[in-house]
């Protein structure tokens, strides 16, 4: 094997900072190939595809609205991964978050007071706090492998969802479309712009988890857990407590993201909704931000360009906009690739 | 009699792609390594098979695509863990994700095209066949050839193999890639003999279901196929219930395959015992070898 | 006579660090060579290189005279190298038999070679069952299923690493009748050892590393020990000071009946009795693999015991609760595995003092928020005191030599000044000055009132620092007795597990 990597003494900070860019870059370098391959002029597909949508005000609305369940999502991941907990079913906490704020609507069309608000979005949170329970108990009940369980429970959350949209939860008015009534009033967030409340709780939530996992014992708890659950346990930490933690914060988290999107852009519930696709651009969020809830934040406007680059792409350069999967995975690819830069050297040797 | 011919024949149709990929993903996991992007390699290989089936003519052609694409999806997740060392979990995911969006971008003209289906015989084809074959195969490898031996000890102790004198790396390169050729074919199966066309995300979570095939049956070939054939049995039968019309909503038959997953994935972890057995004891880690 | 294996010059680099620096030896048929030295001397990697596991960076070997090149273990096998490793190559979850099917040429049949592994086990006096899964053997048993493999390779040159480091003293003299037998067939054999006295006993020959150097090439049978630990060591070793202590405080830590659940492959205690007083140091002996992970965890809570009172601190009960309130009590743990158990090898030193004294400490973490800088202070403390050298300010645990870690592990428990404290092999893989260190400061604490259990393999150190000995075996643990009424063999049949009937206390 002509490449052999060398562990470094320490492990790089330069490298830590600058890795996430060069994956960056090589993901703009594949872009640029994949437009060629079509016809399109490299630069000017790149332009399209990532820097237009950051042109004017209300594009730069929209990416902040994307990134908003993004960065929800990504944050709590991020405390997940580090504590070695894999919650990869973030998409069906986020619908059954969406579900739960939308009963508040359905069923209480008339309650208007501010205290709906707050109201809906404790019920999201709960939501996904709830569905998030279920693998977290069968984890540590039942040493069921929480990758697999959590993830189908993103299928069947999907066929709840779209079986009460379509049916008990339905607009009776709504001429058979598979949605619920438009909410009012208080049941959706202050918004500034398309920028709803939502935004404002993303960058308070990844600040607030930043410090905790960073400065707080509880973080400190996570983070031993995840490194070597051996020695967490012998500081005195329970896996157990942490595997329930770390679900029901990101969980709620996700919860939160469905209930804010409803209520501060969708307006009603409509399905489909989310696709298990979606939880695993949450998952590159976290990745990409280094496990760090604050990177979560540039992670996740990001990951929102992406997908407002391939609308883009699709109506100006005719490309489908299912090259945004491909781009988003290409990122993670890359993101992963040169995270060993950061404990690893590289070096190439001659073929003996 | 014809009824119930057709409903077992369907059974089998369901049955036999998580054979395939399943099988293909426990030869890796026996090597220790745990690749979560079977969804990924699945899909790949369908929408590959199917493009070369529609290309030329020939579906015999579209079998090799398909697990030659499933192969290349997983040399890439290989480079990335094996040789870059990066986390496996994440690899895994990367590569579902790659998959899912590059097979649609690879497909949009393939949607809607029509293809010459792999041939069968009473709805008997070759890849099903061929499926009963492998799991046989596979258990002679691991349980009664020296590679196989050899890849069960790199999935136990890699630092004792690497000792032994082993390539680890080698090893876990070949059964990667022989996993996702399986994948492929699964995908390819599908696209292939099953339905047969293209349409984007047609895996729908059966690359998920495969894995955990794999921990209900404990690592152990044999129990894979009575596992893969209770999943496509339930499946079928739930998609049957429905044409019944007893007012059961169809979203909730339509989840019994995701649901019966978790239940059974509970069913066999809350076993220490039975699943620590067979459980590689290196699955997930990553191996650096000194020099 | 022709030398079998020669060594020339032998040098091998390691990023910064030269492991093996001009090693040159040879070994003749039929001798039994000893390589003796220091944890980290270089003898490991010496004979990863002679088995092919690992390449020279410069220098070559000869064999019978001819340069030879062994680019893997499988050529080496093919020379007539045959290897037994200290932490063993087998395979758990495969059998007896499959391990050394894995190891040899040819054609691959399990089933005869069953057969050929029954005859020539029971011919050397090492029965080993084919068909046994590994998982289920004790360390005595896979070490005779590593030499079988080797034998039935029909070596010309058999390597040993530390074999009788998992040995009761009869198995070691077992295993010494077999290699007699060998090397009189023909057979070098080439030991590897830190243990002067059977150096002396069994081999004719003798090289001696030192950081990577050769140091001496001698006959160890006309050295004394102490010779021999002057050319391991290089300076004398400051002999540890222990003065039997007759005053003794009360009661600190009691076992009543303590039993674990056998959970997987653990070795379940049973019954375990033991009274340890203030003052008084008593360490637990054992071959590995009897329970004495299992016998720490349950100690430190780390897993429950059966009742309440099965661990009495101070006279509380406190089977029941965790680690942290054990430890709010005044007790202290250091565990075997110093990387990811005694320590989050990524972690900062400052940061693995947070992770025993979190609740301990009061005001490192406030309010839930941790106190980085009160940290480094306590970090700092301990290294400071036990002269844990380091590359920089606060590094990472993994960073650390594997001396200089468990100081930083033992010292950050000592710091505190507990009053109970329970260490599992505190000198393994240490080199001999920080081992006297550690020592020393056990003892010390112990003289000023703690209760000291020190769980250990290595029979010299708990001869050395013990007031009263028990010995682990199977689970089971007996009387703790005064070291004066121990003796060798008394100690090795014990921990072969006669006192089983006996247990009763």
């Amino acid at each position: 094997m002509p490449l052999r990597l060398e562990k470094r003494a320490e492990p790089s900070n330069t490298m830590a900072l600058f890795s996430p860019v060069i994956a960056i870059a090589l993901t703009l370098l594949f872009g640029a190939m994949v437009f060629a391959s079509r016809g399109i002029d490299p630069l000017h597909g790149l332009y399209v595809y990532f820097l237009e949508p950051l042109s004017d005000e209300w594009n730069l609305e929209k990416l902040i609205v994307k990134a908003t369940p993004l960065v929800l999502m990504g944050a709590g991941l991020a405390v997940s991964y580090r504590a070695n907990v894999w919650n990869i079913g973030v998409a069906g906490q986020l619908q059954m978050g969406a579900l739960m704020a939308g009963l508040v609507p359905v069923y209480f069309t008339s309650w208007q007071d501010p205290v709906v608000m707050p109201v809906m979005l404790a019920l999201g949170i709960l939501g996904g706090m709830a569905w998030a329970a279920i693998p977290a108990f069968l984890r540590v009940r039942f040493n069921a492998n929480e990758i697999l369980t959590s993830l189908m429970l993103v299928y069947v959350a999907d066929f709840i969802f779209d079986w009460l949209v379509r049916g008990a939860l339905r607009d009776p008015q709504g001429h058979n479309f598979p949605k619920t009534v438009n909410f009012a009033g208080w049941q959706n967030l202050p918004s500034w712009g398309d920028i709803h409340l939502g935004a404002v709780l993303a960058v308070i939530a990844a600040a607030g988890l930043a410090f905790m996992l960073f400065r707080m014992l509880k973080g400190f708890e996570l983070r031993t857990l995840g490194a070597a659950p051996r020695a967490g346990r012998f500081a005195g930490f329970s896996a157990s407590q942490s595997i329930y933690f770390c679900f029901l914060l990101a969980g709620g988290l996700a919860g939160l993201a469905g209930a804010c999107d409803v209520m501060g852009v969708g307006h009603q519930l409509q399905t489909p909704y989310a696709t298990p696709v979606y939880g695993f651009v949450a998952i590159i969020v976290a990745f990409l931000g280094r496990l760090n809830p604050v990177g979560a934040i540039v992670a996740g406007l990001l990951l929102a360009l992406t997908f407002l680059g391939g609308e883009a792409a699709q109506t100006t350069l005719h490309i489908p906009d299912k090259i945004a999967k491909v781009f988003q995975g290409v990122l993670l690819f890359f993101v992963l690739a040169c995270d060993t830069l950061v404990l690893y050297r590289i070096k190439w040797e001659a073929r003996k | 009699m014809e009824q119930f011919y057709a409903i077992a024949i369907t059974i089998v149709g369901a049955s036999t792609p998580l054979l395939i990929a399943a099988l293909g993903e426990l030869v890796v996991e026996r090597s220790g390594v745990l690749n979560l992007g079977v969804e990924g390699m699945m899909i790949i290989g369908a929408v590959t098979g199917f493009g070369a089936a529609y290309v030329t003519g020939n579906p015999y052609v579209g079998i090799l695509a398909a697990i030659f694409g499933g192969m290349l999806m997983s040399l890439l997740f290989g480079f990335l863990t094996l040789t870059l060392l990066a986390n496996q979990v994440a690899t895994g995911l990367a590569i579902t994700l790659l998959g899912i969006g590059l097979s649609a971008l690879i497909g949009e003209n393939l949607v809607g095209k029509q293809i010459t289906r792999v041939p069968n015989f009473q709805g008997v084809d070759i890849l099903i066949v061929f499926s009963f074959i492998l799991v046989g195969l596979v258990s002679w490898f691991l349980f009664r050839t020296r590679y196989g031996l050899m890849v069960r000890a790199v999935g136990d102790n890699h630092s004792s193999a690497h000792a032994m004198g082993f390539s680890v790396i080698g090893l876990r390169y070949a059964c990667v890639a022989f996993g996702g050729g399986c994948a492929g074919l699964a995908g390819g199966y599908l696209s292939l003999a099953q339905t047969p066309q293209w349409v984007e995300n047609m895996t729908a979570g059966r690359g998920w279901i495969a894995l955990a095939l794999v921990v209900f049956a404990t690592w152990l070939p044999q129990r894979l196929l009575f596992g893969a054939y209770l999943f496509g049995t339930i499946s079928i039968l739930a998609f049957t219930v429905q044409t019944f019309g007893w007012g059961i909503p169809s979203q909730l038959l339509s989840s019994t395959p995701y649901l019966v997953t978790v239940v059974a994935l509970v069913l066999i972890s809350r076993n220490k015992r039975l699943l620590t057995a067979n459980t590689p004891a290196c699955l997930g880690q990553a191996f650096v070898a000194d020099r | 006579m022709v030398d079998l294996l020669a060594a020339k010059n032998i040098v091998k680099i390691f990023g910064t660090l030269r492991a093996n620096d001009d090693v040159s030896l040879s070994v003749k048929q039929g001798e039994i060579h000893a390589l003796l030295g220091e944890n980290g001397a270089g003898k490991s990697t010496l004979v990863k290189m002679i088995y092919g596991a690992l390449q020279p960076s410069s220098g070559h070997f000869e064999w019978l005279g001819k340069q030879i090149a062994i680019e893997s273990p499988s050529a080496a096998r093919a020379l007539g190298v045959g290897m037994v490793f200290q932490h063993f190559s087998l395979f758990e979850a495969l059998t007896a038999a499959e391990n050394i099917a894995l190891a040899l040429p040819g054609k691959f049949d399990v089933n005869t070679l069953s057969e050929r592994v029954r005859k020539l086990s029971a011919d050397y006096g090492l029965p080993v069952d084919p068909a046994a899964s590994i998982a289920d053997l004790s360390v005595g048993q896979r070490q005779r299923v590593e030499i079988v493999r080797c034998l039935l390779q029909n070596p010309k040159l058999l390597i040993l690493d530390e074999p009788t480091s998992v040995l009761t003293p009869q198995e070691a003299d077992q295993l010494f009748i077999t290699l007699r037998r060998l090397a009189a067939e023909g057979c070098a054999v080439l030991y590897i050892s830190h243990r002067l006295e059977e150096v002396r006993q069994l081999c004719s020959a003798a090289t001696v590393l030192r950081h990577g150097k050769v140091v001496a090439a001698c006959d160890p049978r006309k050295e004394t020990p102490a010779s021999l630990a002057r050319m391991m060591v290089g300076t004398d070793v400051e002999a540890v000071h222990a003065t039997i202590n007759h005053h003794l405080g009360p009661v600190r830590l009691a076992l009543n009946a303590l039993s674990t659940k056998a959970d997987g492959f653990a070795v379940a205690m049973k019954n375990a009795m033991l009274e340890v007083r203030g003052g008084e140091v008593v360490a637990i002996a054992g071959v590995a693999g009897n329970g004495q992970s299992e016998f720490f965890d349950a100690l430190s809570g780390e897993t429950a015991a059966n009742r309440a009172d099965a661990v009495m601190m101070d006279g509380v009960p406190c089977g029941f609760e965790n680690i942290t309130r054990r430890r709010k009590r005044g007790a202290a743990f250091v565990p075997e595995e110093r990387l990811g158990h005694a320590a989050v090898p990524a972690f900062a030193l400052s940061n693995n003092t947070v992770l025993t004294r979190h609740a301990v400490d009061e005001g490192l973490a406030k309010r839930g928020v941790i106190n980085l800088s009160m940290a480094m202070r306590i970090a700092g403390k301990v290294i400071a005191a036990y002269d844990v050298r380091k590359g920089k300010p606060d590094p990472e645990a993994r960073s650390l030599s594997g001396g200089n870690l468990q100081k930083f592990t033992v010292g950050r428990e000592l710091e505190r000044r507990p009053g109970i404290l329970v260490v599992n092999q505190p000198t393994w893989g240490v080199d001999a000055g920080a081992a006297a260190t550690i020592r020393q400061a056990l003892i010390d604490l112990a003289r000023s009132g703690s209760a000291v259990v020190v769980i250990s393999q290595d029979l010299d150190e708990i001869f050395e620092i013990a007031d009263r000995i028990a010995v682990i075996s199977r689970g089971q643990l007996s009387r703790a007795e005064p070291k004066n009424t121990w003796t060798l063999e008394k100690i090795g049949l014990a921990m072969a597990g006669a006192h089983e009937v006996a247990h009763a206390a």
